[in-house]
């Protein structure tokens, strides 16, 4: 698709994601006012909580971050009809991997340092993710059941490591051995130490949304990738490896997410800390992905959504004194609204609402 | 029954319009239903015919217009009401449970119980053998719906409708699925149920089988009605000029082959089908330059198989291949396209099209890694899209734009995406398989006009048909198969159409002369 045909269709899909979005805010206001407090003044905290000062907006891209990493790891394995819920080991995987590197690399000079670093965390996620990748192209076991799986294994061996292998052995806690400063991210606010935590990690989330869209849209492998995805019987027919495609993909998509845990350690972290469970941002990421459509620069927007109302509601609970559980409404209202497509299609044909969100009634299929 | 036998009316639908975005699909549409009366629905795919019958049967709501039943002025706004009303529709897709027998699937909605909670199978097997006798319509309530006949299947369908009391039959192109002796039984059925006054509207866009079935024509056209008669009065000269508007030529003009080198060679074949058992049994065949050989037979006799072990779809156990003397035999897709192998695949939807991509992107499906369409790994999308404008030009793609979702464009202009991609590609052979199923007359002269022209710029053409007009029209030489094996092929001149009937049932030697026992 060009240019101009990409635009056309980011727009007429926008529709739908606005409007849930709308609802959502909608419900979480009622669900306040059910509890008695005023929603325009819990929206108020949450907004000055997320942009209110240099500290609220850094924490922000602190939340942000990751979920455009994760959203688009899903994104992407999506495209080529996968299911990638093995976001979450692979996140792990690319933490341990980026904090092992980070560590075994000092003396390095940074310019070649913190780009292994972080290429070692999206190597280490690739091929966690080219474990269910391989295993569905070559004997069509489902992606879904190996990724879970994969998880577990991530989180167990990542716990192994850190209680022994690679434990500080200076401190009692189960943390890794702080990385190399060479192999830090920039934080904008002050240095590595600073207690502004906003770094340059949400630039290479926003490359890499920029990256999977133009992989997707202008490369010959996304058109394989998408080709398999839409329908993987004539793609076969027209010559192109369904296996090699699901695979990439798969490798694509575990890429994303190991670089999201990457980011974390390089970014915020600097050592690997032991998990007790999974911290969810892969999880997330399926919420952020489906919102954005699977569309890698709607992306930018649906994991800013979620990474302010994650924030954001921590903020209003301080401030307005509303139960954070409120942003999770929100969340699932949006989440809801998005998936139950057919029930917003519906609305858009309303003619005030088509005029508002600037969407087309009807289906294109009914021209038939 | 005829024109002066015509019962009440059933059915009155009066200036019946409906708009799309960009498409006015009806435009006034005035159609009346008698008693007891088949009354054909004739149009090409877009005319408007479905979205009239949709309207009908309440899953579209009519801009203006009104519906009457019986005489009696009625809104129809879901499907309920139309049922309620005794107006049933049998759809082009089916709408069975595969795992459910054929009385499951009968009741379903409305099951028999015993003691208020129990489902009573006995009761349903009996209800459904009872109205399944009274309309003549035979069947085993106790079968799978899963391995019945598609013929069946249609037959479970219309009894469904007639169970809930239907008395007005819509039935949506039914014969697309049938192979020609189901399409009879079919006909049979259909000339029962309008006997015991049952009416029936029959939409197709297939000239011969409106002519033969129907008591009463409705040619429609870009979403008008141009045209009201009874069958008998009319031709299918008149009915196809009506329906496309213009003159259409019905016989494809050809001049003689002129065959020259083998193209494709084929020894020997053998390969499985999808349940792993033995689907091409034995095929040897050639195809020579200039040439178009046909394959006739009735469906499931082993022709997907073979189309798709040729075009490297489907793996071959044992025989070879041969393309202009190189051996080919499973060969992957990709490296047969590359060798100048073109392939119209018989299912669009399924391998033809990837329906979520743009025009343009379909035009390149096989093609999108080569200069000029990409350099290195990046596509031009410049490149591609000039392309697609050209082939759209040429090959008279009725779409929007390049951009447009392949999948909203109507079955004929799908086709012709497909044959402007494969034959733009220079081939040496082309694998045509049921190039013109569910097309409509415009579009199939279209197909068939450049199936010739690929014949005589000298590219060998495989062709394989369920249609015999279409064998008949197209082919030079005639090979028909018969489970999994050729049981003769037989120069265009020398076929009848009893002669290639006889050897589509099986029989391998013809009565005079014999000479369709030769295989190879």
């Amino acid at each position: 698709m060009s240019r101009k045909a990409g635009s056309i269709r980011v727009r007429s899909e926008l529709a739908v994601p606005l409007m849930a979005v709308v609802v959502g805010l909608l419900f979480g206001a009622l669900a306040m006012i059910l509890t008695g407090t005023n929603p325009i003044r819990a929206y108020a905290a949450l907004i000055r909580g997320c942009f209110g000062s240099r500290a609220d907006l850094s924490e922000t891209s602190v939340y942000v971050t990751p979920l455009i990493f994760t959203g688009l790891s899903i994104a992407v394995a999506y495209k080529a009809g996968l299911f990638n819920i093995g976001a979450e080991g692979q996140l792990i995987v690319g933490m341990v991997a980026s904090a092992i590197v980070g560590v075994a690399g000092a003396g390095l000079p940074r310019i070649i340092h913190l780009p292994l670093t972080l290429a070692s965390g999206m190597l280490a996620g690739a091929l966690w993710a080219f474990v269910p990748g391989i295993l569905k192209a070559k004997f069509g076991v489902h992606e879904v059941v190996n990724s879970i799986m994969m998880n577990y294994i991530a989180l167990y061996l990542s716990h192994y490591l850190v209680t022994g292998p690679i434990k500080d052995p200076n401190i009692a806690a189960p943390y890794s051995r702080e990385i190399a400063n060479t192999a830090k991210l920039t934080r904008f606010f002050g240095g590595f130490g600073s207690s502004y935590r906003f770094n340059s990690g949400l630039l290479i989330a926003i490359a890499a949304a920029l990256l999977v869209y133009y992989i997707l849209y202008r490369t010959t492998l996304g058109y394989e990738i998408r080709a398999v995805g839409h329908n993987p019987d004539a793609a076969r027919y027209a010559g192109i490896s369904v296996a090699r495609s699901v695979t990439l993909s798969m490798m694509l998509a575990g890429g994303m997410s190991g670089l999201a845990g990457a980011v974390q350690v390089c970014g915020i972290q600097y050592k690997f800390l032991d998990l007790f469970a999974f911290e969810g941002f892969g999880f997330d990421g399926i919420a952020v992905a489906l919102v954005a459509k699977g569309h890698p620069l709607a992306v930018l927007g649906s994991a800013s959504l979620f990474g302010i109302l994650q924030r954001g509601s921590q903020m209003m609970q301080g401030i307005a004194h509303v139960p954070k559980q409120v942003a999770g409404i929100v969340q699932a209202v949006v989440v809801f609204m998005v998936a139950a497509e057919g029930l917003i299609e519906g609305w858009l044909r309303i003619p005030v609402l088509s005029k508002a969100f600037g969407h087309r009634a009807g289906k294109e299929e009914d021209v038939r | 029954m005829g024109e002066k036998a015509r019962g009440a009316p059933v059915l009155v639908m009066k200036g019946i319009t409906k708009r799309f975005p960009g498409v006015l699909a009806n435009d006034g549409i005035d159609f009346t239903l008698h008693k007891g009366e088949i009354h054909a629905l004739l149009g090409e795919n877009g005319a408007g015919k479905s979205t009239l019958m949709k309207i009908l049967y309440g899953l579209y709501e009519a801009d203006a217009g009104s519906i009457e039943v019986n005489g009696q002025p009625v809104r129809i706004a879901e499907p309920n009401d139309a049922l309620r009303l005794g107006i049933g529709m049998v759809h082009q897709h089916f709408m069975l449970i595969p795992q459910f027998t054929v009385a499951e699937n009968l009741v379903l909605g409305a099951e028999p119980r015993r003691g208020g909670l129990f489902l009573d199978m006995k009761e349903a097997i009996r209800k459904v053998e009872e109205v399944s006798q009274a309309y003549g319509l035979a069947m085993d309530p106790t079968a799978r719906v899963s391995d019945i006949s598609v013929g069946m299947q249609q037959r479970v369908e219309i009894l469904k409708t007639l169970l809930r009391g239907a008395e007005i039959l819509v039935l949506d192109e039914p014969t697309a699925v049938l192979t020609p002796q189901e399409v009879l039984e079919l006909f049979t059925i259909m000339r029962n149920l309008a006997e015991r006054g049952k009416s029936i509207v029959f939409i197709s866009h297939k000239l011969k089988e409106v002519t033969a079935i129907s008591d009463r024509v409705t040619v429609i056209r870009r979403g008008r009605v141009v045209g009201s008669l009874p069958t008998a009065e009319t031709t299918v000269d008149e009915l196809a000029s009506l329906m496309v508007g213009r003159a259409v030529e019905l016989v494809v003009e050809k001049g003689e082959a002129k065959p020259g080198e083998d193209v494709l060679v084929i020894d020997n074949l053998h390969a499985l089908d999808a349940r792993r058992l033995p689907a091409v049994r034995g095929v040897s065949l050639k195809v020579r330059g200039g040439e178009i050989l046909g394959i006739a037979g009735v469906d499931g006799n082993g022709q997907s198989e073979l189309v798709e072990v040729i075009t490297g779809m489907r793996r071959a156990t044992s025989g070879k291949v041969l393309l202009k003397g190189m051996d080919v035999t499973n060969w992957t897709p990709r490296r047969l396209t590359e060798r100048g192998v073109v392939h119209i695949p018989a299912d669009r939807h399924r391998h033809g099209l990837v329906l979520d991509f743009t025009v343009a992107e379909n035009m390149v499906l096989q093609t999108y890694y080569k200069p000029p369409f990409s350099r290195g790994a990046v596509l031009d999308w410049d490149a591609i899209r000039k392309t697609a404008r050209e082939l759209i030009e040429e090959y008279d793609v009725r779409t929007p734009g390049e951009d447009t979702r392949a999948g909203s464009l109507s079955g004929g202009n799908q086709q012709k995406v497909i044959v402007a991609r494969e034959l733009s590609r220079e081939p040496e052979l082309v694998v045509a398989a049921q190039p013109t199923r569910g097309l409509d007359v415009g579009a199939i002269e279209f197909v068939h006009r450049r199936l010739i022209m690929a014949r005589d710029e000298g590219k060998a053409v495989l062709l394989v048909s369920l249609e015999l007009d279409e064998i008949m029209a197209l082919a030079d030489r005639i090979a028909v198969m018969y489970e999994g094996k050729i049981v003769g092929i037989v120069d265009r001149d020398e076929a009848t159409e009893e002669k290639l009937g006889l050897m589509m049932a099986g029989a391998s030697v013809e009565p005079d002369g014999g000479r369709a026992g030769r295989v190879g």
